[in-house]
């Protein structure tokens, strides 16, 4: 556990927070979007956590990782850092996991902030004296599947990186990833009967797409630990 | 017999139709440093690689410290500190983040991490710039850092790939005089691939010299001059032709014979006599003002090892 933290660690003082407050400038941009300008423009049914804004929650926290996550292996092979990491004592799993970890945590962070700002800037721009929240069992199926989605990404973004040289590259094909994968979800939606939707209540359905995220989640790591070989690391 | 830091048994490694170690044995003892020697692309930062368990042999084993490396990579990683081809510093980070980051994944605790850093910042006189970003620094500087991070931890054994390539003569010498202090006050062994021959010289006490994955030599530097250099003649005069060059270079006693800025270099097999060559020379038209007798250098053995390889 404690090489997780030192990947984590340096995740964070290296790619997400390198020192100067001009580090602070895109965390700062993305949650002044999702905890200012949303709520201010969705008014009451931000509140409700309705499906378009679960949907702008997740889409926040998956884009913000999608975003960061092709520096992970990518981002050090570029700069000539992996090789000199690969030689220490780190143990395989802790790199790999450190590295989710810490993107995951970040994405997921500037969500919560967002999601927690945006009540107060809710209540003070409406709020009309009292005080309004989000439902708790609504808040915690965003966290909770925030925190799923968030993995998907990282995962996904991990295993690409493993192989791919630069940066760039890495960043290119994963936004064609995210455009097939949003594409074939809105095909499988429509390909879906419509006594799918009648036969099951909206919290078997939710309930069902934690189960499919979280499957997916566990896939895609898995797969990343068993690519993730030095020796191959080293030649690529 | 002195124990052994690395010992290669028949290790080998190739990439395709490409070998890039072959047959490699080799032991190196614990506490001295060792040169390994080679051009570009004659197997050395490969053979750390394999050293390090970082690639697979595909044939013959090695040992480092004891620990086999197919099998015991971990352990060997634990016990070692590298800089290889590149300094693998975090630019974005600063000097101090730098140290303290492997001082981590060491498991040093924290109080030692913060002594050791002001112990060798101080010693590269780098202390005071601990807080800049080491992406601004100069690449001397960069390079000493990543010296203090391979010694950070306290390694048995050092892997030293190129330290001083690509820099200039004087940052060069700073660079070495720094190692070769750090190196003997901690008592690591070192294993230093260099092709920069007064590098080893100066630093190493056992030298091999590598082509094309194989190992052509292995000896002190003294040795090695003693045994495969022999002696160098450097005669000055004028009119060394081409066809005398041929001539000379036909001669058994005669390992390398080349004009440098108008001197004939003559590098000698064993203890040759000079005198029936200078009678060649003039014979040949020649004239020979001055004939100069001396030990040959390492890079003198050095490139008649590769002459003799072709």
């Amino acid at each position: 556990m404690s090489d997780i933290l030192t990947i984590m660690w340096k995740e964070w003082k290296d790619a997400l927070f390198q020192g100067g407050w001009n580090a602070w400038i895109r965390p700062v941009i993305l949650i002044g979007i999702l905890g200012v300008v949303e709520p201010l423009l969705g008014k009451n049914a931000w509140m409700n956590l309705s499906p378009i804004e679960l949907v702008v929650f997740l889409w926040f926290a998956f884009f913000v990782i999608i975003s960061i996550v092709a520096d992970a292996f990518a981002g050090e092979r570029e700069r000539h850092t992996l090789e000199t990491l690969l030689a220490s004592r780190i143990p395989d799993r802790a790199i790999l996991l450190g590295k989710v970890a810490m993107v995951v945590l970040y994405g997921w962070g500037v969500m919560v902030v967002g999601l927690f700002l945006g009540a107060g800037v809710y209540n003070l721009a409406h709020g009309q004296g009292q005080h309004a929240f989000y439902p708790i069992d609504m808040l915690l199926f965003t966290l909770g599947l925030g925190l799923l989605v968030g993995t998907l990404g990282a995962s996904a973004g991990v295993l690409l990186s493993l192989r791919i040289s630069t940066v760039r590259q890495a960043q290119q094909t994963l936004s064609i990833g995210t455009l097939v994968l949003g594409g074939a979800v809105i095909a499988l939606l429509q390909l879906l009967p419509k006594e799918f939707f009648i036969t099951f209540t909206p919290d078997q359905i939710l309930l069902m797409v934690v189960g499919v995220v979280a499957l997916l989640d566990i896939l895609l790591l898995a797969f990343s630990l068993a690519r993730f070989q030095r020796a191959k690391l080293i030649l690529s | 017999m002195a124990e052994l830091a690395i010992r290669t048994e028949h290790l080998s490694r190739s990439f395709g139709a490409v070998q890039a170690v072959d047959d490699l044995s080799l032991d190196v003892p614990a506490g001295i440093v060792f040169g390994f020697l080679g051009a570009n692309g004659a197997g050395k930062t490969t053979t750390i690689h394999l050293l390090l368990g970082l690639l697979e042999p595909t044939g013959g084993q090695a040992t480092v410290l004891g620990f086999n490396t197919r099998a015991q990579a971990d352990a060997i990683r634990t016990h070692t500190g590298a800089l290889l081809e590149f300094n693998g510093l975090y630019e974005r980070m600063s000097a101090e983040d730098n140290l303290d980051l492997y001082g981590r994944i060491y498991h040093m605790p924290a109080a030692d991490r913060r002594a050791r850093t002001k112990e060798l910042l101080v010693h590269l006189d780098l202390w005071d710039r601990r807080k800049d970003q080491v992406g601004k620094w100069s690449r001397g500087m960069k390079q000493k850092l990543a010296v203090a991070r391979a010694l950070f931890h306290h390694p048995t054994l050092i892997f030293l790939d190129e330290p001083t390539s690509g820099f200039d003569p004087v940052a060069a010498a700073a660079l070495r005089d720094d190692l070769a202090t750090l190196v003997k006050r901690e008592g690591a062994t070192v294993f230093l691939n260099t092709h920069n021959l007064v590098e080893a010289e100066r630093l190493c006490a056992l030298v091999g010299v590598i082509r094309k994955g194989k190992l052509l030599a292995l000896g002190n530097p003294d040795a090695l001059r003693f045994k495969q250099g022999g002696q160098q003649v450097e005669i000055v005069g004028r009119g060394f032709s081409d066809d005398l060059l041929a001539l000379l270079r036909e001669r058994p006693e005669v390992a390398s014979a080349e004009v440098q800025n108008g001197h004939l270099i003559l590098g000698l097999r064993g203890e040759s006599e000079v005198g029936p060559l200078v009678s060649l020379i003039v014979r040949q038209g020649a004239e020979v003002e001055e004939v100069r007798k001396g030990a040959a250098s390492l890079e003198d053995v050095f490139l008649t090892l590769m002459e003799e390889d072709r």
